[in-house]
């Protein structure tokens, strides 16, 4: 068996799975923010079940639109408050302590390899970078699945994707998920888990790995999973105290295609408006005016973005035709970019910097986009009307591309500037 | 089970912010969410909704994040079913789960114009286009996914069987 049906033949109960198969599984953990919680709690109440199947097992984050830009929104995170305070929820992250909720997720320790794990957003496949199996479902399944603790789940077919090679200088993990978007296209792996493997990935930082299976879900993927190494294992042991059992993919495992790919020669990509799948090397589209450029998101709001980006900002001024946004993916990753002076930096340049919240990416506050305006992002998603106006423009890319396109006004190659 | 309704057709990986914005996500009246259903394709598609229409669509239809919100302004703004030739697979078990049918089935978009009359029978499959008396077979329910449907939804289904099981 490969990692996904090892997972949820384990989560079913049985010895076996196989892909196709219907199973009935246990969750390990479920994740709702304030955007789908709010509907999952009155689908809740509907239900008429007093107390949720475990409380231990259920995540709570304030992210969306963190603080309350509106009072519509204050209602929303007044539902979930009191949902936590009534259910007694120990994990509940309000304003202030936690962060976008993929990226609390997996930081503070609620990830664990070989588990099932379920959330009430579409970038919950993010967590497969740490060996667990996760996928996004809907308000009322995620009701249901607090009033039972139980998911029927069908074991996907797994597509894997065998990396090699060596990245150039500015050339990230998240070119290489632009890359095989644009390859599969939107609807590539509708249904399906994607496995990375190969010896890129077992060089790859976990937060590349997170990039990486986050945007699974833009290729239609149930899931994206890496097989848990020590990379993930250290990573995972420093933030839990809870014991796992790591599952790896047999040598000799289904899969319905093995894909190979090298990163060698891999330039920055870019994809340009208005489906992820469009994608073109950066050198095809440098010199297109930039009027925002977003750093940010459970895709590329880590600390190691920040500091990328805050390397090529640095000793340089944002150009005056663009505002530049940086938004920390979590509170964490917020006290790290300030211990590291980071900050300093982008404030230097001319930066804006957020609190740690989904905000432009989402389009929900903090960033919005004018009618005719283009933005330059490092996040997932740059549908019709995704950042603000359905008239504005959206490109998406690594956050070295963003901050190099900030500094020239215009989307530009990192690689052409000189550091 | 049969829906009936005109033809509204839309293309390939129709995702959810087109159906409904991040922006409008601050409420749970669901009559607020019809009324922007669809509205980055089509502003006027909520008053053309309103008399009862099905979807018709190509591939991947409801990409993108997995708010419930979608199938739930489609739901309210008239929509009685989506056909397409694919779907993303959160919002198809989100559409399944509020109540809202929807049924792959290959070809149909290049099959259907905009304002043919359509008829489903949820059970079987069974598409009629009376406008043009043609007829298709779009892939049946597995019998779960059927029993949720005939149920109404999730919750309803749900309830049915804690009951049987005492727990409610």
């Amino acid at each position: 068996m490969n990692i996904s049906e090892k997972i949820l033949a384990k989560a079913s109960g049985k010895e076996e799975v196989s892909a196709g198969d219907v199973v009935e599984a246990k969750v390990d953990t479920v994740m709702i923010n304030e955007i789908t919680g709010p509907l999952a709690i009155k689908a809740f109440d509907e239900i008429g079940i007093k107390r949720v199947w475990d409380k231990r097992r259920i995540v709570m984050v304030l992210d969306h639109e963190v603080p309350a830009d509106s009072v519509k929104a204050a209602e929303m995170h007044k539902i979930m408050r009191e949902f936590a305070r009534e259910q007694h929820i120990p994990n509940f992250y309000d304003v202030g302590s936690g962060g976008v909720c993929h990226q609390v997720m997996v930081e503070k320790g609620h990830v664990r390899p070989g588990e099932l794990i379920v959330g009430a957003d579409s970038h919950t496949c993010t967590y497969g970078a740490l060996g667990a199996f996760a996928t996004g479902i809907g308000s009322t399944e995620t009701a249901a699945v607090f009033a039972t603790g139980d998911i029927w789940l069908k074991v996907p077919e797994t597509v894997k994707i065998d990396v090699s090679g060596l990245f150039q200088r500015f050339v990230t993990p998240k070119d290489l998920i632009l890359t095989i978007t644009g390859q599969l296209k939107a609807d590539g792996a509708i249904y399906k888990a994607l496995e990375f493997a190969g010896p890129t990935i077992d060089e790859m930082s976990v937060s590349g790995r997170l990039t990486l299976c986050n945007m699974a879900v833009e290729i239609g993927a149930k899931t994206g999973i890496i097989n848990p190494d020590e990379v993930a294992l250290s990573y995972v042991r420093d933030r839990t105290d809870k014991p796992f059992k790591p599952l790896r993919s047999d040598p000799d495992s289904n899969y319905e295609r093995k894909d190979e790919l090298t990163v060698d020669s891999l330039e920055p990509q870019i994809a340009c408006p208005h489906t992820v799948d469009n994608v073109k090397p950066v050198t095809e589209v440098e010199g297109t005016p930039v009027d925002q450029a977003f750093i940010g998101s459970c895709t590329n709001g880590r600390i190691e973005d920040l500091r990328l980006a805050a390397k090529l900002v640095k000793g340089r001024r944002v150009n005056e035709e663009v505002r530049m946004l940086v938004t920390p993916a979590s509170q964490e990753v917020y006290l790290g970019a300030m211990q590291e002076r980071l900050l300093e930096e982008f404030i230097k340049a001319g930066a804006c910097i957020c609190n740690p919240t989904c905000g432009a990416c989402f389009g929900g506050h903090m960033g919005l986009l004018a009618p005719g305006e283009t933005c330059i992002s490092s996040s997932n998603r740059n549908f019709i009307g995704r950042m603000g106006s359905p008239k504005a423009e959206i490109y998406l890319a690594s956050p070295a591309t963003v901050a190099a396109s900030a500094i020239a006004g215009k989307i530009m190659d990192p690689r052409r500037l000189e550091i | 089970m049969e829906i009936c309704g005109k033809t509204v057709k839309f293309g390939n990986d129709v995702n959810t912010d087109l159906i409904i914005p991040g922006k409008y996500l601050t409420t749970l009246d669901p009559q607020e969410l019809a009324e922007h259903a669809m509205e980055g394709l089509d502003p006027e598609f909520a008053s053309k909704a309103s008399e009862g229409v099905i979807i018709v669509a190509g591939r991947n239809f409801g990409c993108g994040s997995s708010r419930e919100q979608a199938p739930i302004a489609l739901k309210y703004a008239g929509v009685k079913g989506v056909l397409a030739q694919s779907f993303a697979r959160i919002f198809y078990r989100n559409a399944i789960n509020i109540g809202l049918p929807v049924l792959e089935c290959s070809g149909i978009f290049s099959k259907v114009d905009p304002g043919d009359e359509l008829c489903v029978d949820l059970a079987g499959g069974k598409v009629a286009n009376l406008s043009k008396n043609e007829s298709f077979q779009a892939h049946e329910f597995p019998n779960s996914v059927l029993e949720i449907v005939g149920d109404g939804g999730l919750i309803e289904h749900l309830k049915k069987r804690l009951r049987r099981d005492g727990l409610l």
